[in-house]
């Protein structure tokens, strides 16, 4: 694999929603380059017909019964939230629109 | 330094429940002893995120008011417990040692908070910890770093450092931590005190702030084995509200801490011994030493894909890590920056919220999961994560336990890997591998090194093999005397 | 305009699916409560929460596909990841590259089978409401509010392949599909209540043409109606470029109900990387053929079906639009029994069709009886509508009815001699009609007619008349 460039670290914090100062994009290129470096030897190992293992357990099937429990009150749920208006979550203006 | 109080009183958790159901002494007065031992060191140790004074007496005088009812008051009967700062209680901050929880009071228990409760263990305090649990050394704290008892120079290890040092220091018996890639084992060799971390699945997740979903596990910290074991005990089990803990009861372990290894077979990690410091080295042969007096016959075994494991584990979890961290967002809870739109929001309230280390990961997954290079990163992270199991099966079709260092060093210096995270990462080497497996793994103080700080060695065993490990941990700390 | 040129679309349909509780929490899955009431620590997703999945939403996820005669097989969940503040988590659960169920088709009322490429699971968004500026609309809002109810309610998407070729066609899938939903008892299917949602691939190439052309993916559909005029819109938008040598772009364009176009949606973010991953909080889902053989007897007769049996038993063609109606309405047992109780199945059919869509049904006696009094001429067409309305809201006796109305039934008698009286009078017109002159029928009906006020059958008043003719005067 190619290194990891500034432009690339400058588009993973777009993707990731951080906004990080120059100086942050500078270091953690250098930084995310070398820990790159080091998964080489994973990214270039020769895995022909070795399945994925996305989780270490064989269990399937986990199932709950469709039956209605308590709800939270929504006034401890909004008591945590840094800003509330008429019941619900308020936010800063959204640019666009869902995917 | 482990039990900070001697004169005969009892000390560990086994002891001092036995005590308190027996009525021989008062959770209350069990409390305050240690609250007192954590008045004379925290300033200078900083274990704790935040001491449960209150509570804890109120749990404490409710424990007592069961046994004088005549009411079971549970297997942990007045044992004093820290929880890791990653752990969900009901109205009290769970921080993460992050800002970006800054207020935030779960509104739910986690489910080993439940267990624990209802086992009759009185809740002290959160303990301090690796912002969301990334780290080894608990530096990336956001409320500064936690010491390691035996010098406070030194770190304790981490993520779970504070629970380690608590332990340590003799504030509790018993504290439980979170392990997703050493984070329980490694403080608890650090600071010379048990540390299991449970196969995955035994214990529920439920309430645990996640990591690494597929790798994290909590476990407990404690002074002896039986004290994890009593520990374990209580909190593992099936869990309805964790679609990925297993259906079955939890593994009877405190009986079978006595059987011995005699004819047990213990495969010692070639490649984990590789790179290890000397001292530590020679203390993993001395182990070996101690299990075959004990009856056990120890030889080498190869794992080959050891040697791929930590930068598997950290494609792995940093690509898990930066989904489950995509939740603090400035909206339902926690701390924000406002911004002119929600966007911008988002990326103040991220960029003031998370530390260095954080921002590192989640930079570092976002990217080893996005378009193009999916395949070359996680896929590829996820196919070594099959042939650490494969390596893993061959391994126990002659051997039922490995033997390995924990860490390849004793406790470093304060700040000595701070602005190295390749040289931070490269310390949970030993311990990495069991989490890939989702096997179950545990440190046993084993001895100090030239520097005279604790060394730990750690046995590991194949997935619900609870019982054989516990029973040769046990074996392997009487061979320590 | 357009002539030369063919439609492309595939549409991808996202139904809620009619569970008590959501897809991974125990809260209630109800539309319309007062905002963020049944929300707990999963559906919000606060840290250290877990989802478990709900069996009966998989079940009727599985009753969705094989009513589209999916095949069902193991499937797992995955994370789409992107930031949006309907999002509680930042991520969707959603089945991605290894979905319930695979490949299956629909058939429409005319015959024609639109191919079903994947139904799969998933979670719904909360609600966003923005205030200030835009009217309620997100652009120009000054902030917005969020509602997270609806998070994590149960969701099917049913993806078609782009077997559509009009938007009358893309009409007729919808409904179909609306059906078939509330048949099979998945979902209740309201696209105004936002409990269906549909987006349409639209692409155009010139006919005959094998290929693909570039599609744009339309957004905001809210009634089968908006569909077909989005369809219109863009099918005419689509070919003007390409007739004026520019190229389709492929995005994502927002119809616009009140302006009747489509707009870009683009907006200066980057592309999104939904950077799916296996969802590691939740476990493999592999329904066994037990199950799956238990849901499938489950079934109930679906539409396609029950037209089937319907243009049977009425003795019509299965296309024929009073069969498509019937059945969408829910009447085909009805008009089943009335058939089968001896009515006329034409009139059973139509009568159905026409006057009962959209009505609660009578009962079957007496739509039975309704239609022995219209059949047998002693109700005019017009008179059994009008019961058929009363016996509908009232629920009485069509005779009853029929007789308050004043709809008095004229005794064939009464009507027999009328009709005679009739020819008694205008001799000169008998003689031509009975000569050949056909078409003087209607000349004896009106009179008839007007004898009786209207009274009199039509139909009844002609079979006399042909009966005198063969019977000579």
């Amino acid at each position: 694999m190619a290194g990891i460039s500034r432009d690339d670290v400058v588009h993973v914090a777009r993707l990731a929603r951080l906004d990080l100062t120059d100086e942050e994009l500078d270091r953690f290129t250098g930084q995310l380059a070398a820990v790159l470096e080091h998964a080489a030897d994973v990214a270039a190992l020769d895995t022909a017909g070795v399945p994925p293992t996305a989780h270490p357990l064989p269990l399937a099937n986990v199932l709950r019964d469709d039956v209605p429990g308590a709800s939270l009150d929504r006034d401890e749920v909004l008591s945590q939230a840094p800003a509330v208006e008429d019941g619900r979550f308020r936010v800063p203006r959204i640019l666009g629109e869902a995917p | 330094m482990t039990g900070g109080r001697r004169e005969g009183r009892a000390v560990t958790a086994v002891e001092i429940a036995a005590d308190v159901r027996g009525g021989r002494r008062s959770a209350r007065e069990v409390l305050d002893e240690h609250l007192a031992a954590i008045s004379a060191r925290e300033e200078e140790l900083h274990a704790f995120n935040l001491v449960l004074a209150g509570e804890a007496r109120a749990a404490a005088g409710e424990v007592d008011r069961r046994v004088a009812a005549g009411e079971d008051p549970g297997p942990l009967a007045g044992v004093p417990v820290a929880l890791k700062d990653n752990l969900c209680t009901r109205g009290v901050p769970t921080t993460c040692s992050s800002r970006i929880l800054d207020g935030w009071r779960p509104p739910y228990d986690a489910t080993v908070v439940t267990r624990l409760r209802q086992a009759g263990a009185v809740i002290v305090g959160k303990t301090n910890m690796d912002e969301f649990a990334m780290g080894s050394s608990t530096e990336n704290s956001a409320f500064g770093p936690t010491h390691n008892p035996h010098d406070v120079t030194r770190v304790p290890g981490g993520s779970s450092g504070g629970s380690a040092a608590a332990v340590a220091a003799g504030f509790v018996p018993l504290a439980l931590g979170s392990d997703t890639g050493g984070s329980i084992r490694q403080p608890a060799a650090l600071c010379g005190v048990v540390g299991v971390k449970p196969t995955y699945g035994l214990v529920s997740r439920y309430g645990l702030v996640a990591f690494a979903s597929s790798l994290d596990q909590v476990g407990p910290l404690a002074s002896t084995v039986a004290d994890a074991a009593l520990a374990l005990e209580a909190l593992a089990g099936h869990d309805r509200a964790d679609s990925t803990s297993i259906p079955q009861l939890a593994p009877a372990l405190t009986a079978v801490l006595e059987e011995g290894v005699d004819g047990l077979r213990v495969g010692l990690i070639r490649e984990l011994l590789d790179g290890v410091d000397p001292d530590v080295g020679a203390r993993v042969s001395a182990a070996a030493a101690g299990l075959e007096a004990a009856g056990a016959k120890v030889d080498e075994v190869s794992l080959p894909s050891a040697g791929l494991g930590l930068s598997a584990y950290y494609l792995i979890a940093t690509a898990e890590a930066s989904s489950n961290l995509a939740r603090f967002d400035g909206v339902r809870y926690g701390l924000r920056v406002e911004g002119d739109d929600v966007t911008a929001m988002y990326g103040r309230t991220r960029a003031a919220g998370f530390g260095a280390e954080v921002k590192r990961r989640i930079m570092l997954g976002t990217y080893a999961l996005s378009a193009g290079y999916y395949d070359a990163y996680y896929g590829q992270a996820q196919r070594v994560r099959t042939l650490m199991i494969r390596d893993f099966e061959a391994a126990y079709e002659a051997y039922d336990l490995l033997l390995a260092p924990t860490t390849p060093t004793t406790a470093f210096a304060l700040g000595a890997k701070a602005g190295d995270p390749l040289a931070m990462y490269l310390s949970d080497v030993c311990t990495i591998p069991s989490n890939m497996a989702g096997h179950p793994a545990v440190s046993v103080p084993y001895g100090v090194g030239e520097d005279g700080l604790p060394v730990g060695v750690q046995l590991l065993a194949p997935a619900l093999g609870e019982p054989t490990l516990f029973r040769a941990a046990a074996a392997l700390e009487r061979s320590r005397a | 305009m357009t002539a030369g040129w063919e439609m492309v679309v595939g549409l991808e349909v996202h139904t809620e699916l009619a569970t008590a509780t959501k897809l991974f929490c125990s809260c209630r899955n109800a539309f319309g409560d007062e905002p963020n009431t049944n929300i707990c620590a999963v559906c919000l997703g606060l840290p250290g929460s877990l989802p478990v999945l709900n069996r009966q939403a998989v079940e009727l996820a599985m009753r969705v596909g094989l009513a589209l005669h999916c095949r069902v097989e193991p499937s797992i969940f995955h994370r789409k990841n992107y930031f949006y503040p309907d999002m509680p988590k930042d991520y969707q659960i959603s089945q991605y590259d290894q979905p319930v169920n695979v490949g299956g088709w629909l058939e429409l009322p005319d015959g024609s089978r639109v191919g079903i490429t994947r139904a799969h699971m998933e979670e719904d968004t909360g609600k966003t409401t923005h205030v200030g500026g835009g009217g309620g609309r997100i652009h120009g809002a000054d902030h917005s509010l969020v509602d997270y109810n609806r998070a994590g309610v149960p969701l099917v998407e049913i993806v078609s392949e782009p077997d559509i070729r009009s938007a009358d066609q893309a009409k007729a899938y919808v409904n179909e599909l609306r059906a078939i939903l509330v048949a099979i008892g998945a979902s209740d299917a309201r696209m105004e209540e936002g409990s269906l949602r549909v987006d349409a691939n639209v692409s155009v190439r010139r006919a005959g043409a094998t290929a693909y052309g570039t599609r744009a993916e339309i957004k905001n559909l809210n009634s089968v109606r908006s569909l077909g005029r989005a369809l219109e819109y863009e099918l005419r938008r689509q070919v003007d470029r390409l007739e004026a040598g520019e190229e389709v772009v492929q995005e994502t364009r927002h119809w616009n109900e009140d302006e009747g176009r489509t707009s870009s949606m683009r907006s200066k973010e980057e592309a999104y990387d939904y950077r799916y991953f296996p969802e590691p909080d939740l476990v493999p889902l592999a329904p066994s053929e037990e199950w799956q053989g238990e849901v499938r007897s489950g079934l109930p007769a679906l539409p396609a079906e029950r037209r089937a049996t319907l243009a049977r038993a009425a003795g019509v063609a299965a296309s024929e639009p009073a069969v498509g109606i019937a059945v969408a309405q829910g009447l085909d047992g009805l008009v089943a029994a009335a058939v089968e109780a001896g009515a006329d199945s034409r009139l059973a059919l139509n009568r159905a069709a026409n006057e009962l869509a959209n009505r609660s049904a009578p009962d079957v006696a007496a739509f039975t009886k309704l239609l022995h009094m219209e059949g047998h001429g002693r109700l005019t067409a017009t008179q059994a509508k009008a019961v058929l309305a009363e016996v509908v809201t009232s629920g009485g006796d069509p005779e009853d009815i029929a007789k308050a109305k004043g709809f008095e039934a004229l005794g064939d008698d009464v009507v027999a001699a009328a009709v005679d009286q009739a020819i008694a009078a205008h001799p000169g017109e008998w003689e031509r009609y009975a000569g050949g002159e056909t078409k003087l029928a209607g000349f004896f009906v009106g009179k008839v007619m007007a004898a009786t006020r209207g009274k009199a059958d039509g139909r009844a008043v002609t079979a006399l008349l042909q009966e005198r003719l063969a019977s000579g005067p």
